[in-house]
C-alpha cells in the first residue's frame, strides 16, 4: 500500500540551516547535509530545503548543499525558495534535487509551471501556495470557507482563490502541491484541515499539508480528516519534541500506511 | 567500470553517486564507445517515453544497448530506463520501445492520484530475483510514475505493486533487470538492490 509521507522541512539561508536545530550527537548543527543524514536515517520519506537566501550573490550556494546531499543522502529531495527560470530549476536537477517547488514565480509566470512540467516532467515540478482564511472569523466564513493566495513569503495577498488556482497549476502541469496554510504556520495548535481537505478534494495530485504540526495527533488529523497524502513539519522534529519513528509509530498504530524502517534480511 | 547511460533525462547524479558509494567504479556516459565496453550498464531516468527514445536515437545509443544486451552485459533499467525495455507505450500515442521484453507501457486509469508518487511496498514474486537478495518481502520503495508496464511473459514479473490494482514493478530476463521504483532513492535498502546488481556485474 502506498505511504503517506513525513516531510521534515529545513530553512536554508546563505549555505546553513537557520531556525534552531536541536538534536543529540550532532556535530555542527547548521550543515545542512548532516541534518539531511540524521533525518534520512531517522527514516524520513522526503527532504525538503527551503531556502530563503536573500542576496543574489549567495544564491548558487543552495547548489552546493544539494550536491553535497545528494552524495550521502538517498531518498527524494525537494528545493524550494527564489526558483525564477527553467535555468534555476535546471541547475538544482542536474546538482541533484528531484523536485523544484514553485511559488512566486509560478504565479507572475504561469508558463513556468507548464514549461518545466514538459521539459522535466510533472513528477519533479512542485508548486507551493501560501493560503490565508478570507473574512476570518465572520459567519459567511465558517459556513463557506475561501482561502486567498499570497506571494513573496506571505507577504502580498493576490486577490486569487486557493482551490481555482490548485485546479489550474494542476491542469498547467504541477505533479505536486505543497499547501501552505499561512494562518496555522509557527502555532503549533494544528494543520489547517479543512482547507488541506478542499485542495486533496479538488486536484488529483497530491498534496502536502504544512503549517502547525505540534502534535503526532495534528499529522494524524491532516492526513486523515485533510485528506493529505503527505506532511511536512519543521519545528517538532527539529527540536527533538518527536522522533520521526515515533510519530510514524503513533500514525501505524491508527491505520495509516507508513513506512516503517526498512529490513534487510538473511541472504537466500 | 559501471555505465551510467545519460540519455538527457533524470536525476543521473544520484544514480552515479549510489554507485559510487557502494565503491564501484562508474561512468555517466553518452558514448557508445564506452557503453560498449562496460561491466555493467545502468539505464536510468525519469520523464516522458518518446523523448526517451528520441534520445536514444539521436545519441545512436539504441544498436550498442542492445548489443551489450545481447552479450550478456548486466543491464539495469530504472523507471523510465526499465520502461524504454518494453516493446511499446501509449504515453504520447503509441511509441515504440527497444522491445528487449515484450510487452507493453500503460496508463493508470483508476481514481487513485496520478502521479504514483511515493513510498510502495514491493511483493517478491518469486525466489529467483537476485537482486533482492537480503531485502525482505514487502519492503517500501520509492515510486513516482504515470505509467506502468504489463509484461507479456508472466515468467519475467519478479516483483509488483498494488495501486489501484497489481502492476509489475521489477523484471528480469537473462542478464537484464529493471525496476519501476528508484532504488537510487530508496535509502538503505534500495543501496541493497544496486549493490546487488553491481555483485552481477
Amino acid at each position: 500500500m502506498l505511504a503517506k509521507r513525513i516531510i521534515p522541512c529545513l530553512d536554508v539561508k546563505d549555505g546553513r540551516v537557520v531556525k534552531g536545530i536541536n538534536f543529540l550527537n550532532l556535530v555542527d548543527a547548521g550543515d545542512p547535509v548532516e541534518v539531511a543524514s540524521i533525518y534520512s536515517r531517522e527514516n524520513a520519506d522526503e527532504i525538503v530545503f527551503l531556502d530563503i537566501t536573500a542576496s543574489v550573490e549567495k544564491r548558487s550556494t543552495i547548489l552546493d548543499v544539494v550536491k553535497k546531499t545528494a552524495e550521502q543522502v538517498f531518498i527524494p529531495l525537494t528545493v524550494g525558495g527564489g526558483i525564477r527560470s527553467i535555468e534555476d530549476i535546471r541547475l538544482l536537477l542536474k546538482s541533484g534535487a528531484d523536485k523544484a517547488s514553485l511559488n512566486t514565480a509560478a504565479v507572475e509566470n504561469k508558463d513556468l509551471i507548464r514549461e518545466a512540467s514538459e521539459q522535466f516532467g510533472s513528477q519533479c515540478i512542485v508548486v507551493a501556495i501560501d493560503a490565508k482564511r478570507r473574512h476570518k472569523g465572520t459567519k459567511a466564513q465558517r459556513e463557506n470557507p475561501e482561502w486567498e493566495v499570497y506571494i513573496y513569503g506571505g507577504r502580498k495577498p493576490i486577490g486569487l482563490d486557493v482551490i481555482e488556482w490548485a485546479e489550474e497549476v494542476k491542469e498547467l502541469g504541477a505533479g505536486e502541491i505543497l499547501l501552505t496554510s499561512m494562518d496555522s504556520d509557527g502555532t503549533k495548535d494544528g494543520y489547517d484541515i479543512e482547507l488541506t481537505r478542499a485542495v486533496s478534494e479538488a486536484v488529483n495530485i497530491p498534496v502536502i499539508a504544512s503549517g502547525g504540526a505540534g502534535t503526532p495527533e495534528h499529522l494524524c488529523q491532516a492526513l486523515t480528516e485533510g485528506k493529505a497524502d503527505a506532511v511536512l513539519a519543521a519545528s517538532i522534529f527539529h527540536y527533538s519534541e518527536y522522533s520521526i519513528q515515533e510519530v510514524k509509530k503513533y500514525l501505524k498504530e491508527r491505520g495509516i500506511a507508513v513506512r516503517i524502517k526498512g529490513r534487510l534480511c538473511a541472504e537466500l | 567500470m559501471i555505465t551510467v547511460v545519460d540519455y538527457g533525462l533524470g536525476n543521473l547524479r544520484s544514480v552515479s553517486k549510489a554507485v559510487e558509494k557502494l565503491g564501484a567504479e562508474v561512468e555517466v556516459t553518452d558514448s557508445p564507445e564506452k557503453i560498449e565496453k562496460a561491466d555493467g550498464i545502468i539505464l536510468p531516468g525519469v520523464g516522458a517515453f518518446h523523448i526517451g527514445m528520441q534520445n536514444l536515437k539521436r545519441l545512436n545509443l539504441l544498436p550498442v544497448l542492445s548489443e551489450a544486451i545481447s552479450k550478456g552485459t548486466p543491464f539495469l533499467g530504472i523507471c523510465l530506463g526499465f520502461q524504454i525495455l518494453f516493446t511499446q507505450s501509449e504515453e504520447h500515442g503509441i511509441c515504440n520501445g527497444m522491445d528487449i521484453i515484450k510487452g507493453k507501457v500503460k496508463r493508470f486509469t483508476h481514481e487513485l492520484k496520478i502521479p504514483h508518487m511515493g513510498w510502495n511496498q514491493v511483493k517478491r514474486q518469486k525466489a529467483k530475483g537476485k537482486i533482492f537478495n537480503g531485502v525482505s518481502d514487502n519492503s517500501y520503495f520509492y515510486f513516482v510514475h504515470s505509467y506502468y508496464a504489463e509484461p507479456e511473459d508472466k515468467n519475467v514479473i519478479i516483483a509488483a505493486t498494488e495501486y489501484g490494482h497489481e502492476f509489475t514493478s521489477a523484471v528480469n530476463k537473462d542478464n537484464v533487470w529493471g525496476v519501476q521504483f528508484h532504488p537510487e532513492k530508496s535509502s538503505e535498502l534500495g543501496l541493497k538492490i544496486l549493490g546487488n546488481f553491481l555483485s552481477l556485474c
